[in-house]
């Protein structure tokens, strides 16, 4: 749905939708954390940005944009159903390969106590990078975004 | 617990994100399609994680998702600065880097 709409405010909506179906399959996989992490980063943050943008735009004639049958976009359409068919065959081949399920202990890994325990002791080092990772993004889009440097 | 399923609709939502990039013209079209792509991918290492038992995949979901969130907001940034110069977003007429 996302992709096949003109209107982008419309399609950032339809992503919106896809992000909280994606949270609830999240909590079926019982990674609570992770499930409320993605709504609060990516249905709260990101997508007020992407709307924000939007909207700040104005892109109200968005029919410019031409959304015609193109060469491009059969292309585009074989490329990715021959990606789709590589995707499902490794998939369906990996089914065989697979160890054990061990699902019953994931309720007990996906708390926030665990990942919390977790995130600071075998992954200290990865997460004093992402802070230098969000430092130097912010700095990057404020000077982007800047309406002309001194 | 059957792991395919998710693994299956994790191709499927990666595929729509590459018929949106390939497809669309539209900068910030394609840049949703991106995220969408970085969000099925994330599917597949829960999913993983949830069948192993094992925590490392949701650790590497946390870390994507703050790339995910780095990468919008400087994207976006560079949306905005190109309206700014181009008044449009589409793709097709911001070929300044061509030669």
């Amino acid at each position: 749905m996302m992709v096949t709409r003109r209107n982008p405010v419309i399609a950032a909506l339809y992503l919106i939708l896809n992000f909280f179906a994606l949270g609830g399959l999240y909590l079926t996989l019982n990674a609570q954390f992770i499930a409320f992490i993605h709504i609060l980063v990516y249905a709260g943050a990101i997508m007020v940005l992407f709307l924000f943008v939007i909207m700040l735009l104005n892109l109200g004639d968005v029919k410019l944009l031409g959304d015609k049958i193109s060469s491009r976009k059969i292309i585009a359409a074989g490329l990715s159903f021959g990606l789709l068919m590589e995707l499902i065959y490794i998939f369906g081949y990996a089914r065989t390969n697979l160890p054990a399920s061990r699902f019953e202990r994931s309720a007990e890994i996906g708390t926030v106590e665990y990942i919390g325990k977790e995130l600071f002791t075998t992954f200290l080092f990865p997460f004093e990078v992402t802070s230098i990772l969000l430092l130097a993004a912010i700095v990057g889009a404020v000077i982007l975004a800047k309406r002309k440097l001194d | 617990m059957d792991i395919q399923p998710y693994l299956l609709l994790s191709a499927i939502t990666f595929t729509i994100g590459v018929v949106g990039v390939l497809a669309r013209r539209n900068a910030i079209i394609v840049f949703m399609s991106i995220e969408l792509m970085l969000n099925s991918v994330n599917l597949s290492l829960v999913a993983f994680s949830a069948f192993l038992g094992d925590v490392t995949g949701q650790m590497l979901v946390f870390f994507v998702m703050t790339v995910a969130a780095a990468e919008a907001a400087v994207g976006l940034a560079i949306i905005i600065a190109l309206f700014r110069n181009k008044q449009t977003v589409n793709l097709d007429d911001i070929n300044i880097l061509k030669w």
